[in-house]
């Protein structure tokens, strides 16, 4: 290929999400991520003799949640199949899978970027179960170089849904909008935590470049362990790029595996294999078909949460948000919810949506902390705001009423999410209260004028922007407390 | 009074009404095993303190509904407490973290576990030749096998060394070796009884199931065995349970002989006993006629396409990690792997192991694999259509009596079909049971098989016990005989 | 069918297995005579047959998302050949072995 042909890359992802059930796939050990090693098994998840599993039903139902926000068709029918291969997490020598009858197929998810709409398909949305962990022991922690490996089955049978995009990605950029969004609407439904660091959240992406225009598709590579949203980006740029080179050197892309090196930002291709894998699926034995019925589907449709769209829709025309301010209000479940609980403290809806967008969000990007409507207990305080919706609906109304200035409660909002404590309090603490009493600040005007009589003469003389200068002068004074209002009017008096 | 010659019931109905006593029937067993095991080997573990504790439970005497029969276990199922093998180096000291669901309740009845059974590795094989540490005779005839894979539960209750015995059917691993050492052995409808605990082999056809000395022994044990549990998806609630059969003739029942499985290959032996049984089921009342299973000839190779495929998949959770032989110095993973299982498994284990992940291996898949399953869907379709015109089917259990050790052992293909007549069976998952129905010239014992519908079990058992009364067999083995 | 060395050797590597010369012989043979027996199959039109996975027509068997008691680290660990640190210690990985799942 010449140099200087444009080309078009091509990206379908695949998702695993781990499923929030209280217990999990197929035996009724607590599905829990983390913990002392090897605590929480079973016979069937450490995958004894003569053990057998069972499907749980919650994850069929939190299946029949994603396929249905994804505007799937599930399947009247579906069956496990068992997915064989040797690897020391895999206990069974076989991870129950689906295969050719998955839960649901035939979806999409949109995705907006730059004002323009993009529609990925979603293949296939199905169950299975996670694996457990291999901790490789040696210098690096890293597989090259272990001297050996240790096995931990907590993990071992979690409930897994995987979900394959089709190749309709055209940009890292978009493939990272679109899992954000998957991920946000995974979390409005309450079936995952989505943790990408903690690995409830995978994302591998099938990658291949094409000169621009052409819709055959090229020789695609497997792309794998990026794990965050920054690094799906960066590794999903530099495989583009390296596909690229390759093409423009005139060498070949070879389908392989390509690992994403969080640490340097690199990709590395995997050696390829002396045999290509063949896993030999078959239907699972030890379990029966799964039968989807209407009603189960339509029972799973009543109880379904308010997807993010929706959320976003009932903001403009029930609360008269504007657009903007619906999309970034229901961009992320928690900081949606808190704003839909504060609403029962404090009715100004813009005046909250400024508050969380800006002051806010401002303080939960800077600390990493999330927004709950729950009571924070002291265990979660180094990953929960301390904020209350209650708490944040009367510091609000504080400032509403004037017993607060704004500019003061810039400084009084970071202390309430970081201590706990309530405006009122902190406002008392450190002598914050708006100063409302005319006798106090009837003496700072008089004070201003004063020490100002040149402004005075300007202002007399007909030059009425001059109050301005005023006002600024004796909020100056007051320490930002005098109720700005009550200055005005005083001031226009006095003058 | 022998007490190692009585039934179950009998045994019940002596301890009920305190004539012996738990402890004296358990001793009376162990002493057997004193005298026979060396002969005989149908054990793997005796849990001598075990049983003697537990005949010794308050209640064991008219306690518990089973209290007090010393019983043997197939080392197919999981004991908490007691090693289980499955006959394999792999597992050879494994000690497992919880007991199969069956025995549990088994021992929730009263029954006491004088061990682990004798078996084929794995359950694989007819003769328990297959057994890692070593086989298992014939209690008629100690130059011979006692079929298998449950031969370790066959030979010890027709050698005097258990009451009865729990065994486990695949392809006709309870019914062949009742044949071959004359006793009775029951495989209850696919998903009767649990097979939670049930060491896997093939899971689409495991059942466990009785091997006892008479038809309502299997049918008393059969309360105990069956039921839905929660933990194994593939159990029911029995639509009509279980109840001990009363003694009545055949008047009215219709019989259809498979006739293709009494001809081709039979042992003329066996065909005499067969028929001689036939003719009495029919003076008893019987209408006999003649079934054809269309498909018949092809439920063989089926069968050895889907057991041993489900097999190598069941049996890759055997790979040195969690439990079980591991072999030393392997410096990878893959060689791990590779040492463990070439030296862990036995020759059979690793034939069906070859075949079945071959069978699935890609682009031979829907040619076998895939083809199989059909065979078994017109299989299934010939047991319907059989059994919309009569209520039962018989056959043989077995094409000949028992085989001396060593005579098939480097045949695979000729041991495969000595389980011709019981393979069909297991693929339509309908309950059989073999009851013995004559000796052959040399004086071993030859098996009939009664087949009937899905859950008619408590049908089948009824009709074997009264065919049992109309064949009046009562010999018991040679064994026996001279230690009472 | 007749098995070839190849294809026994491709097998024997799925299924973890290993032979010498004069097993892979003899599997060989005995499985190429075990086929042919088993090819009498194929001389059946299937092609409108449904296959069979289950002989009962059970279907949603479930069990309720509720925690049960699990084993203990010792019991899990208490029939491993090797442990270390609470954990299962088995020989390295070696990258090439990674699956592709």
């Amino acid at each position: 290929m010449a140099a200087g042909t444009a080309y078009e890359p091509v990206i379908g992802l695949e998702i695993h999400v781990e499923l929030s059930t209280k217990s999990k796939m197929f035996c009724g050990c607590e599905a829990r991520f983390g913990g002392i090693p090897n605590t929480r098994t079973c016979p069937v998840c450490s995958a004894q003799p003569g053990a057998l599993p069972v499907i749980n039903r919650e994850a069929i139902r939190h299946i029949a949640r994603i396929a249905l926000a994804l505007d799937c068709r599930i399947a009247p029918g579906s069956i496990f199949h068992r997915k064989n291969y040797f690897y020391p997490d895999l206990p069974k020598g076989y991870q129950i899978s689906q295969y050719d009858m998955p839960f649901a197929v035939e979806g999409h998810l949109d995705v907006t970027m730059d004002g323009e709409q993009h529609r990925v398909g979603i293949e296939r949305v199905h169950q299975e179960e996670d694996t457990g962990k291999n901790i490789h022991a040696g210098e690096s922690g890293r597989i090259a170089g272990a001297i050996y490996s240790l096995i931990d089955f907590n993990r071992c049978g979690i409930p897994l849904v995987e979900i394959v995009t089709k190749p309709d990605i055209h940009s890292p950029q978009v493939a990272r909008s679109f899992l954000n969004k998957l991920k946000n609407t995974l979390q409005y439904l309450d079936v995952s935590d989505c943790n990408m660091e903690e690995g409830s959240l995978r994302c591998d992406a099938n990658v291949s470049v094409r000169p621009a225009g052409s819709d055959l598709l090229g020789v695609k590579t497997e792309l794998k362990n990026m794990n965050s949203f920054k690094h799906l980006e960066k590794g999903l740029a530099k495989e583009i790029e390296r596909q690229i080179g390759l093409l423009e050197a005139g060498r070949p892309v070879v389908q392989q595996t390509v690992h994403y090196e969080v640490a340097s930002g690199e990709v590395h291709p995997m050696r390829s294999k002396e045999y290509a894998h063949d896993y030999r699926y078959f239907p699972e034995p030890d379990l029966s078909p799964l039968e989807i019925s209407q009603d189960f589907v339509d029972d799973v449709r009543t109880g379904m949460p308010e997807l993010p769209s929706v959320r976003a829709a009932r903001y403009v025309t029930e609360l008269n948000l504007p657009e903007y301010d619906a999309e970034v209000l229901t961009s992320n479940r928690d900081t949606s919810d808190f704003f839909d609980e504060t609403l029962n403290y404090f009715d100004d809806q813009k005046m909250l949506s400024n508050w969380v967008m800006g002051d806010l969000g401002a303080y939960l990007n800077a600390s990493g902390k999330k927004l709950s409507i729950e009571t924070v207990s002291p265990g979660q305080a180094d990953q929960l705001c301390w904020l209350s919706p209650a708490g944040f609906g009367e510091f609000l109304a504080m400032i509403k009423d004037g017993e607060i200035a704004a500019a003061s409660g810039k400084a009084v909002l970071p202390e309430m999410c970081e201590t706990g404590k309530t405006a009122r309090e902190i406002v008392e603490e450190k002598g914050l209260a708006q100063i409302s009493d005319t006798a106090r600040i009837e003496a700072l005007i008089d004070r201003v004028i004063e020490a100002n009589p040149e402004q005075r003469e300007q202002y007399k003389s007909g030059k009425k922007q001059v109050l301005g200068y005023f006002v600024g002068q004796v909020m100056k004074e007051s320490g930002g407390r005098a109720n700005p209002r009550t200055v005005n009017e005083i001031l226009r008096e006095k003058l | 009074m022998s007490l190692i010659k009585l039934t179950a019931i009998e045994a019940l109905e002596l301890m009920k009404r305190g004539e012996i006593s738990a402890d004296e029937l358990t001793r009376a067993y162990l002493e057997q095993m004193d005298r026979r095991e060396g002969d005989l080997h149908a054990y793997l573990e005796i849990s001598r303190e075990r049983a003697l504790d537990d005949a010794a439970r308050p209640g064991a005497d008219g306690g518990p509904p089973l209290a007090g029969l010393p019983t043997g276990i197939k080392d197919v199922f999981c004991t908490r407490g007691i090693v289980t093998t499955c006959a394999s180096k792999m597992l050879e000291h494994y000690d497992p973290v919880y007991t199969a669901t069956c025995v549990q309740q088994l021992i929730d009845a009263g029954i006491v576990i004088l061990g682990k059974t004798n078996m084929d590795e794995f359950a694989m094989g007819s003769s328990t030749e297959n057994s890692a540490f070593g086989p298992t005779r014939n209690p008629w005839d100690l130059q011979r096998v006692p079929g298998g894979s449950s031969g370790g539960s066959a030979a010890a209750v027709a050698g005097g060394e258990a009451i009865w015995a729990l065994g486990s059917d695949t392809g006709g691993s309870i019914r062949q070796p009742a044949a071959l050492c004359g006793v009775v052995g029951f495989k209850p409808t696919y998903g009767s009884v649990s097979r939670y605990g049930m060491i896997a082999f093939a899971s689409s056809f495991d059942q466990a199931g009785p091997i006892t000395r008479t038809v309502n022994d299997a049918a008393l044990m059969m309360q105990y065995l069956t039921g839905k549990d929660p933990l194994d998806s593939t159990s029911v609630e029995h639509p009509h349970g279980f109840s001990i059969p009363v003694d009545q003739d055949l008047a009215g029942a219709k019989i259809g002989v498979i006739t293709k499985l009494v001809r081709e290959g039979t042992d003329p032996d066996v065909e005499s006993a067969f028929e001689t049984a036939v003719e009495a089921m029919s003076a008893a009342g019987a209408q006999i006629g003649e079934a054809t299973l269309q498909h018949l000839d092809y439920a063989l190779p089926a069968y050895y396409i889907l057991a041993p495929a489900e097999a190598s998949s069941n049996l890759a959770r055997f790979d040195g990690v969690r439990y079980g032989f591991r072999a030393a110095g392997a410096e990878g993973i893959t060689q791990m792997y590779e040492e463990t299982r070439s030296q862990g498994f036995g020759d059979e284990v690793k034939r069906r192991i070859m075949l079945g992940t071959f069978a699935l291996s890609s682009g031979y898949y829907e040619a076998y694999y895939g083809q199989a399953q059909k065979v078994r869907s017109l299989i299934f379709q010939d047991f319907e259509r059989a059994f919309a015109e009569f209520d039962f089917l018989i056959s043989p259990t077995t094409p000949t009596p028992a085989f001396e050790l060593g005579e098939k052992a480097d045949d695979p293909l000729s041991m495969y079909l000595s389980d011709i007549c019981t393979i069909p069976v297991s693929l339509a998952g309908v309950p059989a049971i073999s009851i013995p129905c004559g000796v052959t010239l040399q004086g071993l014992p030859v098996g009939l098989q009664i087949i009937g519908p899905a859950f008619s079990g408590k049908r089948v058992l009824q009709a074997a016990r009264s065919a049992e009364i109309a064949i009046g067999f009562d010999k018991v083995s040679p064994l026996i005989e001279e230690d009472v | 069918m007749s098995l070839t060395h190849d294809d026994v050797i491709y097998v024997a590597r799925l299924a973890r297995l290993k032979f010498d010369s004069r097993e892979l012989d003899r599997y060989v043979e005995q499985l190429s005579g075990i086929l042919d027996h088993i090819d009498k199959i194929s001389e059946l039109d299937l092609s409108e047959i449904e296959p069979t996975s289950h002989v009962l027509k059970l279907s949603n068997v479930f069990r309720d998302d509720e925690v049960r008691p699990c084993l203990s680290q010792d019991e899990v660990l208490a029939n491993a050949p090797e442990v270390e640190e609470g954990a299962f210690k088995v020989p390295p990985i070696l990258e090439a072995e990674e699956p592709e799942a």
